[in-house]
């Protein structure tokens, strides 16, 4: 079956009574959202953006500040007023004239012996000439665990959807392996490695395997790069691929994603909103960082994950579950201009409403299974009750089991594992095997649920999801007519309000200059 | 593993309920019961079940019993285990310093403070530090409130300014001055590590420096969060777990008048 005909085929079936001409509307409204953006984000780039392309460009390692190599090369054209024109630029033209490496050209960068802004200028073919090795080996590296992975799955195979996901968080690299292989044998799909608190306020990706962090641990490459080999290992042992998840946002998320293609990742949160709502990151900073991160993620096979459930942790999940859908609609444009297939969007949403509300199971199951038909060859990723998990542990684990049912029955794509201790610590062992357990039971005893019942004509299930897609339209209507920019303004999505020209990261965004170039987009964008 | 479980042995302890020798309750006065679960860092099997037993006799535990053992990697063992406790307390001589304010209803509220005040009371709040969570001051702030009890936003009576997470300590005081903040509520969610206890006194000794301290009323909350440690790292009220808006701006409205402000 073609796109088409799944979607003509959901079309006869909609189990919610959705109207898929309302459907397209709404996509379309969104889709010129995203084109209003996508046209500011193509003048400019971020330092963020030129540390990725230094990564990129196989620069790496530390000087003796603990300053990783890309920020000084990019602070230096930062300090010059060149950063316009861009790393790429500027280390190629420096290896037509000194014959040296990008890594050899930052050292000298960084011991002050090489000024490469006052080079003279080669001509193009032979820039091109002399950056060409080095851009193919990265396509390269990234292509070959693109491969890997899907030789893995071809061979060892994987977990059924939903995937079990789960998180590891205890702020030391070594003993976070222990967790996550623990974690794949009792069952999960992936593991996530929670960052430590306050990374993604860092303008600068730490170096080298890290063992202290708050409430999560460090991302760095090496960090990367013990927890791929040790879900490699694990992965074997079960027989199933296990997939490894980080987080690509913050100030430095193209260079996140860049590492994670460079390490064989296979998911990342990449929200093109959240580090503006949540973080309190410059809106023209994150959606310039999102374009190019997203790039890299679509080339490196990896699925991203959304993060529109963080709205209902802050706003109301019941009264503003349009403004999930309505975010989704923009993340999923934004994700396909910058190349990234459907099947790679981890669209988000969440189980977040007060388990005091009648018939909430019910609200919270249209609006998973109105999601499921919008975005029919989406992997969604479903978040398990935060807001109201209380300590009461007990009835934790059954607003989990209600979470659970709706995961299968809606065939979420990841099932993010609520836990029983949500609220009081990060999980322990026994919190995820408890986790696990229940959603393997409830997977299983309740496998065909929904392909079995039908909802009633008219009935509240129906009238829910119909009513939250109107709504959704609604919104999405009238931000056209505003523009993203100023909807976030507004305070529209979570009611968090941001100005345009405030929070954290505006200074490292500027103009592309005339001799800006970053060859990886046209390599990588909707490739393979 | 049939020790106490469906006992007919005569149940040989007191059965009256004894305030100053108080021990957990199952279904019988003074049983004692008490359910734990654990995971000890050994293979599952009857050596497991073996030191769990030991170790809950350690706690005061007679009759240990483990009803469930499963291995959830190589060498880590789970249980859940019960046992009846030998220990007692003294309820009778407990004192446990708690905020001292009636709370009163949104509506109670305003109507105190129009009275006793006479003007909106500027509350500013925020997740400081590196604690990137909202949902705590989300609780207490927002409109819409949790659980039923409407936020500071609500309130006719308040002008509140929830300034979200991540905020630092100098941009919080900075904007304290500017907004000329009655009371400053703040949250704090991550304490691994007792991250949020550096962060907290650092506000502290910076509103001090200021000479902003004794000016305003000044609070915190969150689920780790006790009055009796808010009141040692200097501040005047602590909010823990299961305590909401309405308590919290009953304390500060009561806390006004009682500090004669206006």
């Amino acid at each position: 079956m073609n796109r088409e005909d799944v979607k003509q085929s959901d079309m006869q079936k909609s189990k919610v009574g959705l109207d898929f001409e309302q459907v397209a509307h709404a996509r379309g409204v969104a889709r010129r959202i995203a084109q209003q953006v996508q046209d500011f984000v193509e003048g400019y780039t971020t330092v963020a953006v030129e540390r990725t392309i230094c990564r990129f460009l196989g620069i790496d390692g530390v000087d003796e500040n603990e300053v990783p190599m890309p920020n000084v090369v990019v602070d230096e054209l930062k300090s010059k007023g060149q950063l316009g024109n861009g790393a790429m630029f500027f280390i190629g033209n420096a290896m037509v004239e000194t014959g040296k490496s990008p890594q050899e050209i930052a050292d000298a960068i960084s011991q002050g012996t090489l000024d490469i802004t006052r080079l003279s200028i080669h001509p193009e073919a032979e820039i091109e000439a002399a950056l060409r090795p080095v851009i193919g080996q990265t396509i390269e590296r990234v292509r070959s665990n693109r491969l890997r992975r899907e030789r893995y799955i071809a061979t060892l195979g994987e977990g059924k959807r939903p995937y079990l996901y789960i998180i590891v968080a205890t702020g030391n690299i070594y003993e976070d392996v222990v967790q996550a292989q623990a974690g794949a044998r009792q069952g999960a799909d992936i593991i996530a490695v929670i960052r430590t608190t306050g990374q993604s306020l860092l303008d600068y990706v730490p170096y080298g395997a890290t063992t202290e962090g708050f409430g999560g641990t460090y991302a760095t490459q090496e960090n990367f790069r013990i927890m791929r080999k040790a879900l490699d290992e694990v992965g074997e042992e079960v027989g199933r691929y296990i997939r490894l998840c980080n987080y690509c946002s913050g100030l430095c998320m193209p260079e996140i994603a860049a590492m994670g293609a460079l390490e064989g990742l296979d998911v990342m949160l990449n929200d093109a909103l959240y580090g503006i709502l949540f973080r309190d990151i410059n809106m023209q900073r994150t959606l310039i960082d999102q374009y190019f991160s997203r790039i890299i993620n679509g080339f490196a096979g990896v699925i991203i994950n959304t993060g529109e459930d963080n709205y209902l942790t802050t706003a109301d999940a019941f009264e503003e579950a349009h403004t999930v859908l309505a975010s989704d609609f923009i993340n999923e444009q934004l994700a396909l201009m910058a190349g990234l297939p459907e099947e790679q969007q981890g669209l988000g949403h969440a189980f977040e409403m007060d388990p005091a509300l009648e018939n909430g199971f019910l609200y919270e199951l249209a609006q998973a299974q109105m999601l499921r038909e919008i975005f029919p060859n989406a992997p969604l990723k479903y978040m398990p009750p935060t807001k109201f998990m209380t300590g009461n542990i007990f009835r934790g684990h059954i607003q989990d089991a209600l979470f659970n049912i709706i995961g299968q029955w809606t065939h979420q794509g990841l099932q993010l594992l609520g836990m029983p201790t949500e609220a009081i610590h990060t999980p322990f062992m026994s919190d995820r095997y408890l986790s696990i357990e229940n959603a393997k039971y409830i997977f299983g005893n309740m496998k065909d649920i929904g392909e079995e019942v039908e909802f009633r004509e008219g009935g509240i299930i129906r009238q829910r999801a119909q009513k939250v897609l109107g709504d959704a339209t609604r919104l999405l209507e009238e931000m056209e007519s505003e523009g993203l920019f100023s909807a976030l303004e507004k305070g529209i999505f979570a009611n968090v309000k941001r100005p345009r020209n405030g929070g954290k990261g505006l200074d490292g965004v500027t103009l592309k200059g005339e001799h800006y170039r970053n060859p990886f987009v046209e390599l990588m964008k909707g490739k393979k | 593993m049939s020790e106490g479980l469906y006992s007919m042995e005569a149940k040989d302890y007191d059965k009256t309920l004894d305030l100053t020798k108080i021990k957990p309750y199952g279904d019988t006065m003074n049983d004692g019961k008490v359910q734990l679960s654990f995971t000890l860092p050994v293979p599952a099997g009857a050596e497991a079940e073996e030191a769990a037993k030991q170790l809950l006799r350690k706690m005061g535990l007679e009759n240990p019993l483990v009803v469930y053992q499963k291995e959830l990697t190589a060498g880590f063992c789970f249980m859940n285990c019960y046992g009846s406790l030998t220990h007692t307390v003294d309820y009778t001589t407990i004192h446990v310093p708690k905020v001292e304010s009636t709370t009163m209803e949104m509506k109670e509220c305003d109507e105190y403070i129009k009275e006793h005040i006479g003007r909106q009371i500027v509350c500013v709040g925020a997740s400081t530090g590196t604690d990137a969570h909202t949902v705590g001051i989300d609780a207490i702030m927002n409109m819409k409130g949790y659980a039923g009890h409407y936020g500071l936003e609500r309130y006719d009576m308040i002008d509140a300014y929830n300034l979200g997470s991540q905020v630092p300590n100098e941009e919080f005081i900075a904007k304290a001055i500017e907004l000329k903040a009655d009371a400053l509520l703040v949250s704090q969610t991550v304490t691994q590590k007792d991250v949020h206890i550096k962060n907290m006194t650092e506000l502290v000794e910076m509103l001090e420096a200021e000479g902003l301290r004794d000016k305003i009323i000044l609070v915190c909350g969150g689920p780790r969060i006790s009055h009796e440690l808010a009141k040692e790292l200097g501040y005047d009220a602590g909010f823990g777990a299961n305590t909401y808006a309405d308590d919290v701006a009953s304390y500060i409205a009561q806390e006004m008048v009682a500090r004669g402000k206006r």
